[in-house]
């Protein structure tokens, strides 16, 4: 991990009507970091995340991704989002292309680089999870688990500086969640400057350098993963990882 | 009954060349009203302001008056302010300003049937609006509007038979002509008849066969 400031977000604040989402969010990410952002269904983790590449407009407060502002200005944000990948919940490839187009058509038309260049790069990441033999199915054809990972391909042939990924094992089913997390891992140890949500704790612990823990709009904990996991300083992390615990169940013969 | 086989083949040509008028009237009429209804559902799409209520009115006045009234509007009204068209052109501008309005909401329905997160999806790889309207909004939304452009485009073609009311030489016109003259009446509707089949037909199973093909396209789903 090198010293070099990737995002910077200072006093963010995000409105929906009334409701205060995020409140003063204030977060420095380090090129190379892995950051996962946990807390509570609600408290504003998606909101943050989209917020970084610009879906949502801060109400307050600024990001700067590589010493640049993200703003909702057309141009400017088109620019910015080249930088920025981002992996969602839902498997958002596009259904009217195959794998091969879903994955060429943002560096060809956006970034006008050659064709067949960035299929030497797809052909290289599709080979790497396995999916080369799926290049030119369409995306129905295909289980949640290779969609997400085609999705992180997608994202990534755009030669990203940071990668954002929102709950992309919410909706898989158990046995292909693995797949989508092996990829992760694997851009992680590659160097990629990643901030990740996710309710995999176990995997949140392997991959990060550092926990975010966001408690009603605020950053309430920022810690290394050990630390968060074995001794978490807030009641409101406390109570949040007791979720993701298990009682041992007692048994009638004693 | 007894059908006059001399005179039916006699009026044959007649016959053609009106069919050629109603299908050159509707094929360019058609192709108008796509493009109309294009970008007026795109313009929807979009809530662009001002405009988006100039098209909601027109869409109104399109919809809810009869073709016969607005190409009266057309032929005869036009003239008075100094727009002298034909009457073929007016009969183009009709069936297209009566389709633009059926063409853009079943394009419109299409639009909005694209998921929000598509466009998002879009967005988050630097794609620019234009690019998200060509490459990935509008080509799913067209899966979704065919039935109903398919369903238009027939209604639209029978539509026709009512430029017959500007004086042109449809096959309705010529239909009635030939009974005011020869009184052959069974003949000629039967010829009329016919003649719509021979047009209507063809398109009725191409436009199933597409929907067909488009239900189990690659990526329907
Ligand atoms: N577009 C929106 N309009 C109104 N409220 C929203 C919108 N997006 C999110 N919210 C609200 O913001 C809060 C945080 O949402 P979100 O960031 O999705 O939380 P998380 O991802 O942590 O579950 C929720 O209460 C949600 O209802
Ligand atoms: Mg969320």
């Amino acid at each position: 991990m090198e010293e070099r400031i990737q995002l910077q977000v200072s006093g963010l604040v995000k409105r929906f009507g009334t409701e205060t989402v995020l409140d003063g969010i204030d977060l420095c990410i380090r090129k190379g970091e892995v950051v996962v952002v946990l807390g509570p269904s609600g408290c504003g983790k998606s909101t943050l995340l989209r917020c970084m590449n610009g879906l949502e407009s801060p109400s307050a407060g600024t990001i700067f991704l590589d010493g640049e502002e993200v703003t909702s200005d057309g141009k400017k944000i088109t620019q910015l989002r080249q930088k920025i990948g981002m992996v969602f919940q839902s498997y958002d490839l596009f259904p009217n292309k195959n794998i091969m187009d879903n994955i060429t058509l943002a560096p060809v038309k956006v970034q006008k680089r050659l064709k067949s260049e960035v299929e030497q790069d797809a052909e290289r990441l599709l080979k790497r999870v396995g999916l080369w033999e799926k290049r030119k199915a369409y995306p129905r054809e295909l289980s949640g688990g290779q969609k997400q990972r085609v999705a992180i391909i997608r994202a990534l042939c755009m030669n990203p500086e940071v990668m954002l990924f929102d709950e992309v094992t919410a909706a898989l089913d158990p046995e292909m969640v693995r797949e989508v997390l092996d990829v992760m891992l694997e851009l992680a140890d590659q160097g990629m400057t990643m901030v990740i949500v996710t309710h995999e704790m176990q995997f949140a612990r392997a991959i990060a350098d550092r926990i975010i823990f966001l408690d009603n709009g605020n950053i309430v904990e920022d810690s290394k993963p050990d630390e968060f996991f074995t001794n978490p300083k807030t009641q409101r992390a406390r109570e949040f990882l007791q979720t993701f615990a298990y009682k041992k169940r007692r048994t009638h013969t004693d | 009954m007894e059908l006059n086989f001399d005179f039916m083949v006699k009026y044959l040509p007649w016959y053609i060349d009106a069919a050629i008028l109603t299908v050159k009237i509707a094929f360019f009429g058609i192709l108008l009203s796509l493009v109309v209804g294009v970008i007026c559902s795109v313009v929807q799409y979009y809530r662009v302001p001002i405009i988006r209520r100039i098209i909601s009115v027109y869409i109104e006045i399109s919809r809810n008056t009869p073709l016969l009234v607005q190409l009266f509007f057309l032929y005869f009204g036009l003239p008075k302010i100094g727009i002298v068209w034909s009457a073929e052109f007016c009969a183009i501008v009709g069936i297209a300003f009566l389709g633009g309005s059926y063409m853009s909401e079943s394009i419109r329905s299409g639009l909005e049937s694209v998921e929000k997160s598509q466009i998002e999806s879009a967005a988050s790889l630097g794609m620019s609006n234009a690019l998200t309207m060509k490459e990935v909004i509008f080509p799913q939304a067209l899966a979704v509007s065919v039935p109903g452009i398919c369903a238009n485009v027939i209604f639209l073609i029978k539509e026709t038979s009512v430029v017959s009311g500007i004086a042109l030489a449809d096959l309705m016109y010529v239909t009635k002509d030939l009974i005011g003259l020869y009184y052959e009446t069974d003949e000629a509707l039967l010829m009329l008849v016919v003649f719509y089949l021979i047009i209507l037909l063809p398109i009725s199973i191409i436009a199933s066969i597409i929907e067909r093909r488009l239900r189990y396209a690659g990526f329907g789903n």
